[in-house]
């Protein structure tokens, strides 16, 4: 379930080479989660052996916003602007089984009663499928942290994991949300910075341009991953054909009637591996598109935080030629100009770090979840044809 | 003399006006002895009416039509020949009894095609034009290959002669395809894109079927009607198939069927294997028609997928281009390939869904409606004894009356008239008996072709689904060393 995460994040370890050790020395799942209504409810378990920490192993429940709230702390912290920040787990999004039920409900008068318990399952499965995703997603991003050598240090983080109250009194409140709000607007400015900048470093000329053109075409691909694997509902109308062979059965002569009844089987069984095609095309493709088009976001941040810095650092250099030609403040000039250029060199060491084992981490992933789908198409395909063989050979027996 | 195809005695008939023409269903004839001809007598070359008739067939059906006043118009003009050759039921269905049946079953040896449609003509009056082969080594046949021209109305021409033949006696004629108003008029005006080229061959395909179906059954195969069809170079086009179309002959052949309704006569049946049946088809039918309606829900979802598919593989080329890691360019670039095969497939996969499906139920839809109007047909035949034994009855009332008042000669007219109704009644019961013993030869056949249609129809159609899913397993397999190799 944590596959996107747990090799992408071991190769970030290796690459920017930190102590092994800290692996097992901070275990975070979420080995369950409560559905009610639309909140989820999520159990975030931990395994430590920091003396950080109060307890070695422990447990709090958390819902969405609690995630939010961590994620947005340590993107305003200053410390952290040299580093990519995992993006925030998505919110969960039962829209789509929410709809299908009350079609569902809709639809009840015009089945059979086989029909309706069919796609009653089908229901079930695909928010059971929801929800697994979710909380996937929200555990890849407390993973990410984890195992970062700063971010798992955060105090935020800690609280995150260990404070056993209700966090939202520690949460945003309205000022502050308008503050996050306010940063938000300020980044997409940044947008039109970043393209502007003067970049003398050749790395990162190279990555402004990748990530910029790079991120508008994942967001493409995943918006077609997305419309292409939320059309393959050809298993829907398997089920109803199924259902109305068996209809058709029922009034035949007893011949023709075992006939159909098979056809009927067949039709069932093609839809459950065609259901199952479907939901890991999503898992491995789509997931994965989604995920990394979040990625790239934070990527480009990252950039962002450097070109502002840049730019802060060229705005100090101008101050500080206006008060050397005043002779007015140059100490503080020359200081304000030191320091920007200090934060500056940081940023793009750090930058140049994380960019590096991201590309890395993306490309692992990529491999990863490309042949793992693969091998679950062939599968399921295999699956097919034998079956449709199968009931070939019987149907043509009879 | 009402050369109406339902009367078979009608040189008598005088006063009474043929049910048929009341109930609007009814081809009439100019020339008398037509009537009674029986198809063998008939030649080829009587058939056709001539093409400049602008009068639609039906429009005269509905007056009343005394057999001697002038005004009775021909339907058809002063051809050689009437356009529906009449047949007397009696003479007809002894012909094709069961053994017969069975000898043409053994020696079936037909292969018609229908193919290279051309279109023909401009704009609105354009036309398509198919060429139809006979391949056969039947003996009615002139040559072993022959192979025609002809147009969408030549079938419909085809159906409509057949249907006015032997739908009152209880066979079942398989209709014609649907006429479609949008889907030619983007023919004729000439739009050459995908959805025209669609409609195209989904009309070949229909007129194959159609054909085939049709010379299946072993008294139409015999009948110089299809002979010409087939056979025959030039072939007088059929009138006024503006206003036909298959389910329109269908409507008003059935029409018999209202007027039965509208009677109180409630038909006492005496035979449960005809309820049975009915009760039967009712079923078939609404079973069928939701099956359809599923399999072109499949077709079009399939399509939906192959499109978003296709679109997301021109995405993950994008994706690609724009990878910087070499060896993930790569992978990304062959999987939009493989995507782009795999969106082919599955629009291969939604046309055999629906040529194989979809088109083969949509057919036994429109069969099944032609076999309820033959059970109704059967009703009208009972409804029509009943009258003659009504009217019987009458006539002799008003025999034993007229006795009593001693009039001498009206008393010898009511005398033959008790003769020529006792007649009908005999005719009628006689009528109604060959058309049950028909249906349940018709049926019998019917319900075997129908389980040997399916039965093949499905095996091919999983079958095509076995090719898809190999031709899939053999793409995913060619990508995945590709991703393997991503390093």
């Amino acid at each position: 379930m944590t596959s996107i995460s747990e090799d992408s994040d071991k190769e970030k370890m290796r690459s920017v080479s930190v102590d092994l050790n800290n692996d097992a020395s901070l275990v975070i799942d979420i080995p369950d989660a409560l559905c009610e209504r639309d909140k989820v409810k999520f159990t975030v378990h931990t395994k430590t052996t920091l003396s950080s920490f109060q307890k070695p192993e422990f447990s709090v429940p958390r819902q969405h916003e609690d995630f939010i709230w961590l994620h947005d702390t340590i993107v305003e912290t200053e410390e952290y602007a040299g580093f990519i920040i995992p993006p925030a787990p998505p919110k969960p999004d039962f829209e789509g089984p929410r709809e299908k039920m009350h079609k569902l409900g809709e639809g009840e008068s015009s089945m059979t009663k086989e029909e309706y318990a069919k796609m009653k399952q089908e229901l079930e499965a695909e928010y059971l499928a929801v929800f697994k995703k979710t909380v996937q997603v929200h555990e890849v991003f407390l993973q990410r942290l984890s195992s970062h050598p700063m971010f798992r240090k955060d105090r935020n983080f800690q609280i995150f994991l260990e404070y056993d109250q209700d966090l939202s009194v520690r949460r945003k409140n309205a000022k502050e949300m308008f503050g996050g709000f306010f940063k938000n607007m300020v980044k997409s400015a940044d947008e039109v910075l970043i393209s502007g900048v003067k970049e003398v470093d050749e790395f990162f000329e190279q990555e402004k341009n990748f990530l910029l053109d790079y991120s508008i075409k994942i967001k493409d691909a995943t918006a077609k991953a997305e419309k292409m694997t939320r059309s393959h509902k050809i298993a829907d109308d398997y089920n109803h054909i199924s259902g109305a062979l068996n209809n058709t059965a029922a009034d035949n002569n007893t011949a023709f009637k075992k006939h159909l009844e098979k056809c009927a089987e067949v039709f069932e069984k093609l839809r459950k591996v065609e259901d199952r095609m479907a939901s890991d095309q999503e898992l491995k493709l789509t997931e994965l598109l989604r995920y990394y088009t979040r990625d790239i976001q934070a990527a480009k941040d990252l950039l962002y935080r450097r070109a502002r810095a840049l730019a802060d650092y060229e705005n100090s250099n101008k101050a500080l030629d206006k008060a050397r030609l005043k002779g007015k403040d140059v100490a503080q000039a020359e200081e304000n100009q030191k320091q920007c250029l200090q934060k500056f060199d940081k940023l793009s060491e750090s930058g140049k770090k994380e960019l590096t084992s991201f590309k890395a981490r993306r490309v692992v992933a990529f491999r990863k979840n490309l042949i793992e789908m693969t091998e679950l198409e062939i599968k399921h395909a295999k699956n097919s044809v034998s079956l449709l063989q199968g009931s070939i050979e019987i149907l043509k027996s009879n | 003399v009402c050369a109406c195809v339902r009367e078979s005695v009608c040189e008598r008939e005088r006063e009474s006006v043929c049910e048929c023409v009341r109930e609007g269903v009814l081809f009439l004839s100019q020339s008398p002895e037509a009537a009674c001809l029986s198809a063998e007598d008939i030649s080829p070359s009587s058939n056709g009416p001539r093409d400049d008739d602008p009068d639609d067939l039906f429009a005269e059906a509905t007056e009343e039509v005394s057999l001697d006043s002038p005004e009775r118009q021909p339907i058809l003009s002063d051809g050689p020949s009437p356009a529906i050759t009449p047949v007397t039921p009696v003479m007809i269905s002894p012909r094709v009894d069961d053994e017969d049946e069975e000898e043409n079953r053994d020696t079936f040896d037909i292969q018609i095609s229908v193919s290279d449609p051309e279109k023909v003509g401009d704009g609105m009056n354009a036309y398509m034009v198919y060429k139809v082969t006979t391949k056969t080594s039947l003996s009615i046949f002139s040559r072993d290959e022959v192979c025609v021209k002809r147009r969408f109305s030549d079938f419909l021409g085809l159906y409509s002669k057949l249907a006015s033949k032997y739908m009152h006696m209880g066979y079942i004629v398989p209709p014609a395809p649907e006429k479609s108003i949008v889907g030619m008029t983007k023919v004729k005006v000439g739009k050459e894109d995908l959805s025209s080229v669609e409609f195209v061959e989904k009309r070949r395909s229909a007129l194959e079927r159609y054909l085939l179906r049709t010379v299946k059954h072993p008294a139409l195969l015999k009948d110089p009607d299809v002979l010409q069809f087939l056979e025959s170079s030039e072939l007088p086009r059929a009138v006024s198939t503006q206003a036909l179309s298959g389910a329109g002959i269908l409507r008003m052949v059935n029409k018999a069927a209202d007027a039965v309704n509208k009677m109180t006569i409630k038909m006492n049946e005496s035979d449960a294997w005809f309820e049975e049946k009915q009760q039967q088809f009712e079923n078939l039918d609404v079973q069928l028609r939701k099956l359809h309606a599923s399999v072109e829900s499949l077709v079009c979802h399939r399509k939906e997928l192959s499109v978003n598919t296709a679109s997301f593989a021109k995405s993950a080329a994008m994706l690609g281009n724009s990878e910087d890691h070499t060896a993930l360019s790569r992978a990304l670039s062959q999987l939009a390939e493989v995507e782009e095969k795999i969106d082919q497939l599955h629009q291969d996969q939604s046309y055999a869904d629906f040529y194989l499906i979809s088109e083969l139920l949509g057919d036994y839809v429109r069969l099944i409606t032609a076999v309820k109007g033959v059970f109704d047909q059967r009703m009208k035949a009972w409804a029509k004894w009943q009258d003659a034994q009504v009217m019987l009855q009458r006539k002799r009332e008003a025999e034993a009356k007229l006795q009593y008042a001693n009039k001498p000669d009206k008393l010898q007219q009511a005398t033959d008239e008790i003769r020529e109704w006792e007649g009908k009644v005999q005719q009628g019961e006689r009528d109604f008996e060959q058309i049950s013993k028909n249906i349940r030869r018709e049926v019998g056949r019917f319900e075997k072709d129908r389980v040997k249609d399916f039965r093949v129809v499905i095996i091919k159609y999983l079958e095509s689904l076995v090719h898809t899913q190999q031709q899939l397993i053999k793409y995913w397999e060619a990508f995945l060393p590709e991703a393997k190799a991503i390093a």
